[in-house]
């Protein structure tokens, strides 16, 4: 698998956290697309650690769209690049939960209604992170975020997260998948298809945020892959109209222990661990009853 | 070593308009660095796992020895917790002075 990644650095000497998710999807995604890329970036996380002026981290082409905008950005770039007659050009957005499902979800729907060939990629750190850690609606149950504080009565976000890999598959794309930092070989791949994939694809990737989530630089990875094994995240891939779960996880591990490692839950009941149990149980048995 | 560089010869002045050279590195990243990753060769098999879990990309593999980029090593700690084989120790900055 090493030797199918592009030796070259694209995505090098940003100003990201330490430990950072996000960065690491998006320096793993432009390994295997390679130089021939374009790619557009919403305001987030990675446009605001990646353009740090004068120092500009990015060694393909990069351009910051408002933040509303990628997946219009990306359509327009592909029939720019398809007007100027260059071929074999990957278009790629990269853009944070808050600019997938809040506040770019019309531009997406409308890329994806369009089928033009673009890869969009999310990557989910469950909060408006670049701001300082507001609530989106891929915020789970019961986190800690500036906007959902934990009280006496309410303890943390009321929501629970947005099925953004069944709405989009909702649209009949050509391909989306759901990812996560902890099973990379399996991200890579994905990435791949995504690249070979002759119209729209959508890639929902996992990507812890130390700084929001209350966890150790050095966990990112771990929690990530901590999150499938427990049952709260799932990889599935949507292909030609039909879907497919990657990793059928028999036994999940104890959903206390992996929310108990985190800053964003340790104010968390006894009752409010239950009903992110539940909320699990129900998610699994949809998912298995609709992916196998 | 096949890692992007700091531009030696950028004299201070910043490009002009809304856009810039692509990959225009100004200035290094140890400073905010706590304890800095160091791989034992003896035990590294090469694997490239801890290349590919850096956020950073600042590890890499030459001439099939395992080595880190520290200009721009933020000091995560990733690697040396992913590392199956406990070859990545992480030591605090400036022990070597103490």
């Amino acid at each position: 698998m090493l030797d199918r990644l592009d030796k070259e650095e694209y995505f090098y000497g940003h100003k990201g956290c330490g430990g950072c998710g996000g960065s690491l999807a998006v320096r793993l995604a432009l390994k295997v697309l390679g130089k021939d890329t374009f790619v557009v970036l919403p305001a987030g996380c990675m446009s605001a650690v990646g353009f740090v002026y004068p120092q500009l981290c990015f060694g393909v082409n990069a351009l910051i769209s408002p933040f509303a905008s990628t997946a219009a950005m990306l359509s327009g770039i592909r029939a720019a690049a398809k007007s100027l007659n260059i071929k074999n050009c990957n278009v790629v957005g990269f853009a944070g939960d808050g600019g997938t499902a809040d506040i770019g979800l019309q531009a997406l729907s409308g890329a994806i209604d369009r089928g033009d060939k673009i890869i969009y990629i999310c990557y989910d750190n469950e909060a408006y992170m670049n701001t300082g850690v507001q609530q989106s609606s891929l915020t789970p149950y019961g986190a800690r975020t500036t906007t959902t504080p934990p009280g006496e009565h309410i303890h943390g976000s009321r929501n629970s997260k947005k099925n953004m890999f069944e709405i989009v598959a909702a649209h009949h794309i050509k391909y989306a998948a759901t990812a996560s930092i902890g099973n990379i070989p399996d991200y890579i791949k994905k990435v791949e298809k995504a690249k070979n994939t002759n119209g729209t694809s959508y890639i929902h990737i996992a990507a812890p945020c130390p700084t929001g989530w209350g966890i150790d630089s050095s966990e990112t990875v771990a929690i990530a892959r901590e999150a499938v094994e427990c049952g709260l995240w799932y990889l599935a891939e949507y292909e030609d109209g039909k879907y497919k779960l990657n990793k059928n996880v028999k036994e999940f591990t104890s959903i206390r222990t992996y929310l108990k490692k985190q800053g964003r839950f340790k104010h968390l009941t006894d009752e409010d661990i239950q009903e992110i149990e539940r909320q699990r149980d129900e998610n699994i048995k949809f998912i298995k009853e609709r992916y196998i | 070593m096949s890692r992007p560089t700091v531009k030696t010869d950028f004299s201070g002045e910043i490009p002009k308009g809304t856009y810039g050279p692509a990959m225009h590195l100004t200035e290094t990243l140890e400073g905010w660095r706590n304890s800095r990753p160091v791989i034992n060769n003896n035990i590294c098999n090469i694997c490239g796992l801890c290349y590919l879990v850096c956020p950073e990309g600042v590890i890499f593999n030459e001439k099939n020895i395992m080595d880190i980029d520290y200009g721009f090593c933020k000091g995560c700690g990733i690697c040396a917790r992913e590392c199956r084989k406990h070859a990545i120790t992480m030591q605090k900055e400036g022990a070597a002075n103490e």
